[in-house]
This record gives C-alpha cells, sequence and structure tokens, in this order.
C-alpha cells in the first residue's frame, strides 16, 4: 500500500516536471533575450572606440587584448561624470527620504485615525494617481520661479516628493491597515497617543513596506530624467547622470563607448540598491495585499 | 478601586443596533462576567469602557466620572485581548515595560515592578524572548502581566482563554481567579463560555441580541432563570425543555407531553395550579433526570416511560439521550445505569425542581 503511494507520487512529481518543462524553458528563454542588450552594453563599454565602430559586441570575446578601462576613465574625469553622480545622489536620497516620510505620517493618518471625510480625501490622492505629469511641469515651474527655487536641489525634491506620494500614501495605506487591529488598540489603552503609536508600533512593524517604497521611489528618481531637466536646467553643476549622459548623446553625436560606460555607471548604484534590499522587495508587494 | 456604571447605553453601527439600553452597575473589585452567544453585544459593551468604541446613546462612568468622550489612554484601564496583542518587535520585557515607559517612570522604579508582574505570572525567566518564541500559554500570561504592572483601575479581559487547550484553560481560569484575589481590582470578563462565567464570577450579566437577559450570581442564575434563554444559557448540558398541559385528577397534578406524562410533587403543585388546562413551556435540568434504578432516597415520582437514543458515558456520570414520546430528553444518570441505546426504560423525571415559563413571552412563570 504504501510502496504503491510512493510510486504514484513519484510518478506524478514526474508528470510535473514534464508539464511544467516548456514553461521553465520559455522563462529561460525570455530572460535571455530579456538580458541580450544589456549584455551587449557592459561588453561595449569595455572596448576601444575604434572596435566598437567597426564589429559587432559579440566578436569582442574572440580576442581578449581587446578590452579597455579608459572609456570608464574618460567619462569619470573628462566628462563630469562624477560630479553628476553625486548631484544624482543629491538629488535621489533626500526626495527619496522626504517622500516616504511625508507618505508615512499621511498613511497612517488614512489608516488609523478619525478623519472627518478620510476616505473621500484617500480616493482623490490616490484619484491623483492618473494626472500626467506634464500637465504639471509649467504651472509648478512658474511657482518655483517666482519664489526663486528654479534651479536649486529643494526645488526637485519638492516636486519629486510630490510626483511620488499619491503612490506611497496608497502603498503605505493599504499595509498599515492590514496592521492587526489589536495592537494598536492595546497600545492606545496603555496610553500612547497617535504619535507614540505611530514611531512605537507601526513603523518598526512596517519596515519591509518602507524599504519596498524606498527602492520603488529611489529607483524611479534616479533614472528621472524629465523632472530633472524641467526645474534644473541643464547646468554642469547641478545636472544629475540622466542630464549628462543625455548631453554625451546630443554633442558627440556617436561617442558610442563613452554612452555605453556612463550608462553603466548609472546603473551601478540602483543595481546595489535593489540587490541589498530585494528580500524586502517582495516581501514589500506582497505584504499589503496579503491581509484584509 | 473603582465602580463602573453603564446608564442606559445605547450603540448603534448604522442600522444594526449592538446595543440596547444597556444599564449595568459593577461594583468596585467585583468579578463581572459578560456571557453570551456571539454577536450579543458582550465584547462592544466591553470595548465601550475601554474607549475603543464611541456611546452612541447614554453613559458610562468610571468611579464618579463620566467617561463619554474620554480617550481610551486616560482611563486607566487594562485590557487582554483574544489575541493577546503582544507588540511582535519587542522582548518580553519591553512588551511589559510598555506602559510604564510611556508614562515616563524612572528605570529604578520600574525595573522591579516589571520583574515582580512577571514572577506573578511565572514568565519571568521568559523576558529576553519574543513573542514569537512563546508558546500560546505564555504568551497569554505575558499579556497578562502587561496588564497588571500598571494597577489600573478596571482590568477588561476579552475571551482570554479561547485561544487555549482545554487543559491549559482550566488551570488559567483558576490562576485568573487567584490573581483577582491577589489584585483586589474590579475585573470584566467577556466570554461565550458558560463554565468560565460559573466558576469564576462574582455576578453573572447574560446577554443576547443587545439585551442583559439577567444579572446575578452564578448559583442565582443556575437555579432561578428568568427566560428560556438564561435557563438554557447557564448549565451545562443545558436545560431540557418541553411544552405540556397542565391536568387536574384525584391522584394529584401531572402535566400531559407529547406522548408521555409527569407526576408534579405535592409540595410544588401550588406553582402550576394557577395554569390549570394550559399549556406551559416546563424545564428540567439533566441532573434532575433518574435511572429508575438509581434514584435519590426522597423522591417519590412516578416512572416516565421513554427511550434511549444514545448513551454517553463520560466515566463518573452517563449522559443518556431519551425520547419521551416526541420529547427530547437528556439525563445525566448514575455510572452503574443498565440503559443501552435502544432500550425501551424508565425514567424518573424529578419536578421538584423545575423551571415554568410562558410559551408565549418565555419568560419565567414563577414568581
Amino acid at each position: 500500500m504504501a510502496k504503491q503511494v510512493i510510486a504514484l507520487s513519484k510518478r506524478e512529481r514526474l508528470l510535473r516536471a514534464v508539464s511544467r518543462g516548456p514553461l521553465h524553458v520559455a522563462i529561460i528563454a525570455i530572460c535571455l533575450m530579456w538580458m541580450v542588450p544589456s549584455t551587449g552594453l557592459f561588453v561595449s563599454s569595455f572596448r576601444p572606440k575604434d572596435a566598437i565602430a567597426t564589429t559587432g559586441w559579440w566578436t569582442a570575446f574572440s580576442t581578449a587584448s581587446e578590452f579597455t578601462l579608459a572609456n570608464y576613465q574618460q567619462v569619470l574625469t573628462a566628462q563630469g561624470m562624477a560630479q553628476s553622480f553625486m548631484n544624482s545622489l543629491i538629488i535621489a536620497l533626500p526626495a527619496t527620504l522626504l517622500t516616504v516620510a511625508v507618505a508615512a505620517f499621511a498613511a497612517y493618518a488614512f489608516a488609523w485615525m478619525d478623519l472627518p471625510g478620510g476616505e473621500i480625501i484617500f480616493l482623490v490622492v490616490v484619484g491623483l494617481l492618473v494626472v500626467p505629469i506634464q500637465l504639471t511641469l509649467i504651472p509648478v515651474l512658474r511657482m518655483f520661479a517666482s519664489a526663486g527655487l528654479t534651479g536649486t536641489f529643494p526645488a526637485v525634491w519638492l516636486a519629486h516628493t510630490a510626483y511620488g506620494l499619491p503612490f506611497a500614501v496608497f502603498l503605505l495605506r493599504n499595509f498599515f491597515i492590514a496592521l492587526p487591529k489589536d495592537l494598536l488598540e492595546s497600545a492606545f489603552l496603555e496610553g500612547a497617543g497617535h504619535m507614540r503609536v505611530f514611531f512605537r508600533i507601526v513603523m518598526p512593524l512596517s519596515v519591509p513596506s518602507l524599504a519596498a517604497l524606498f527602492i520603488f521611489q529611489f529607483l524611479w528618481l534616479w533614472n528621472d530624467l524629465l523632472v530633472a531637466l524641467v526645474y534644473l536646467g541643464g547646468f554642469r553643476n547641478v545636472a544629475p547622470m540622466t542630464v549628462t549622459i543625455s548631453n554625451l548623446v546630443s554633442s558627440f553625436g556617436s561617442e558610442w563607448h563613452l554612452l555605453t560606460s556612463a550608462a553603466f555607471i548609472s546603473m551601478m548604484l540602483p543595481l546595489v540598491v535593489f540587490f541589498a534590499l530585494q528580500r524586502y522587495f517582495v516581501q514589500g508587494i506582497l505584504a499589503g495585499a496579503v491581509k484584509g | 478601586m473603582a465602580r463602573v456604571l453603564f446608564d442606559h447605553v445605547t450603540k448603534r453601527f448604522g442600522e444594526f443596533t449592538a446595543l440596547r439600553d444597556f444599564n449595568l452597575e459593577i461594583a468596585d473589585k467585583e468579578f463581572l462576567v459578560l456571557v453570551g452567544p456571539s454577536g450579543c453585544g458582550k465584547s462592544t459593551a466591553l470595548r465601550m469602557l475601554a474607549g475603543l468604541e464611541d456611546i452612541t446613546e447614554g453613559s458610562i462612568f468610571i468611579e464618579e466620572r463620566r467617561v463619554n468622550g474620554v480617550p481610551a489612554k486616560d482611563r486607566d484601564i487594562a485590557m487582554v485581548f483574544q489575541s493577546y496583542a503582544l507588540y511582535p518587535h519587542m522582548t518580553v520585557y519591553d512588551n511589559i515595560a510598555f506602559g510604564l515607559r510611556l508614562r515616563r517612570m524612572p528605570k529604578d522604579e520600574m525595573d522591579p515592578k516589571v520583574k515582580e508582574a512577571a514572577s506573578i505570572l511565572g514568565v519571568d525567566t521568559l523576558l529576553d524572548r519574543k513573542p514569537g518564541q512563546l508558546s500560546g500559554g505564555q504568551r497569554q500570561r505575558v499579556a497578562v502581566a502587561r496588564a497588571i504592572v500598571r494597577e489600573p483601575k478596571v482590568f477588561l479581559l476579552d475571551e482570554p482563554l479561547s485561544n487555549l487547550d482545554a487543559k491549559l484553560r482550566v488551570h488559567t481560569r483558576a490562576e485568573i481567579s487567584k490573581l483577582h484575589q491577589r489584585l483586589g481590582t474590579t475585573f470584566v470578563y467577556v466570554t461565550h463560555d458558560q463554565v468560565e462565567a460559573m466558576t469564576m464570577a462574582d455576578r453573572i450579566a447574560v446577554m443576547n441580541e443587545g439585551i442583559i437577559q439577567q444579572v446575578g450570581s452564578p448559583q442565582k442564575l443556575y437555579d432561578e432563570p428568568v427566560n428560556v434563554f438564561v435557563a438554557g444559557f447557564i448549565g451545562s448540558p443545558s436545560m431540557n425543555f418541553f411544552e405540556a398541559e397542565v391536568v387536574e385528577n384525584g391522584e394529584g397534578v401531572r402535566l400531559e407531553g407529547e406522548g408521555f406524562v409527569v407526576d408534579v410533587p405535592d409540595d410544588r403543585a401550588d406553582d402550576v395550579r394557577g395554569f390549570l388546562g394550559r399549556r406551559m413551556v416546563f424545564g428540567v435540568r439533566p441532573e434532575n433526570i433518574h435511572d429508575k434504578d438509581y434514584v435519590p432516597a426522597g423522591i417519590t415520582a412516578a416512572p416516565t416511560a421513554v427511550k434511549v437514543d444514545v448513551t454517553e458515558p463520560m466515566g463518573n456520570e452517563v449522559f443518556l439521550h431519551l425520547m419521551a414520546g416526541d420529547t427530547k430528553l437528556l439525563a445525566r444518570v448514575d455510572p452503574r445505569t443498565a440503559m443501552r441505546a435502544g432500550d425501551r426504560v424508565e425514567v424518573v423525571i424529578d419536578m421538584e425542581r423545575m423551571h415554568i415559563f410562558d410559551p408565549e413571552t418565555k419568560e419565567s412563570a414563577l414568581s
């Protein structure tokens, strides 16, 4: 009897493996296809200018001597990419922290405080997700101009925070509201006010969702070109990497060796952030949805 | 330390009325149990007292202070939740100390208090653990320790035993009673389990559909239930009910049920004479139905013919599921009984302890 059961389950396992085979092949194939351009970019960034111009990147492996670090050297020093890298950080980091902080307060209020009309306000905030960013560029720029903020970092911090809030509030509110009600009520009964409950109970329990939001927002800001270009202008002392890279294209035309290495420098930090926090990334996306 | 008063309290959630004209006075140091089936409003009443729900109408007083609108944190109340609600990211020590830290108690004053509360509940060896590393029983103890450490005026417990296994529940029941004696604080305890209510309470308030049915000592509720609901809810296994017509002939007063007849003892005859010729609802507890061969001394009622449906031996007693005509009866008889399922036998139904209810209003017809 027992043997039969085992034999059956073995057969089942085999059947399952066979039936899932095509799925796995398809997934791997898609992943490989997805990676081809990035791999090409990566290989090209280490090739000399002439080699890039004359042969495809896939030929690079036949002659190993072709690889060089000169492209990176030139981009970081001569093209001011190091400065832009710093600018990108100065823009993305405070703006991300500001977004997460403001969104956390707002989300707590929407989830746990008795606000008159709170539901409606929340719907309006989430509804703002559909407003195209382009619609706001000129009015906001005028506002910044009259306040003397254009071309300064605070202008992009404020703009990025405002653009990021609808999604951030939505994500965090749904996570907060799924926290066990008893926990918060217990804290209230013990004498905690909303501030204490927020900092001592809700924040420590929400690290995964806060981390997920941090990653989302940071990646988005790091890759942003439009907002930075509009509110900062193209000046080298404030330009983030996206702006500087796009300038490389226009001013040097087909300087592929610089473009590829610059693109890779720009990708590095997001990759580090993603891999460092990816555990939270997956958790955080699921976190708000599981309960409720 | 504190008297609690519910004064004409009503709670509505939209159209639904969870609590209707709720009046209850809980004396200082009393152990009061709110008991009733789920959805009867008992938890709502407790949450209103805690300040976790608004009061739609009426007032709640703690001591002489009207607490409507007073936030939970200012009521000086502690509550043990059914889920225990321990903070998962804090150690047991920090969980217990949480309320004291909020009051900015100095560390040298707080530390002995936390340790004392922990040792009263026997969790003093677990202080460095996180709640996730504790068993259900240990979590429950930590939750109680966290509640007592602040020495609150009123202590609320919302079904604190329902997540424990049966054996631990019996043990913890006694522990909570002991704790009440030791602390001398007002306890308000919510449960759906009448055994918990009977064993722990000074007084019980039985609730159903948002209305208090009866308030009294456990024995009073058991002996003198005011209506069919209380009679059926208090006592385990619960009381048998049957409809019967009250008849009197030369030999005395009898009750004629659906296919069976029971004698009424002479000293209770006057209670039922007023209902001669009427159909009433009668209640008799399972322990007042006896195997004909093992009738306690002093009971002289004539036997009634019944059929045995099922027997449930419990060791110290046997539960018999009987059919008397078309009426189902449950008897709790001597374990030596020879009755077996399917037997046609005779039992003695002792109506000395009978309860009589009005079939229309379901209220007790005994004055």
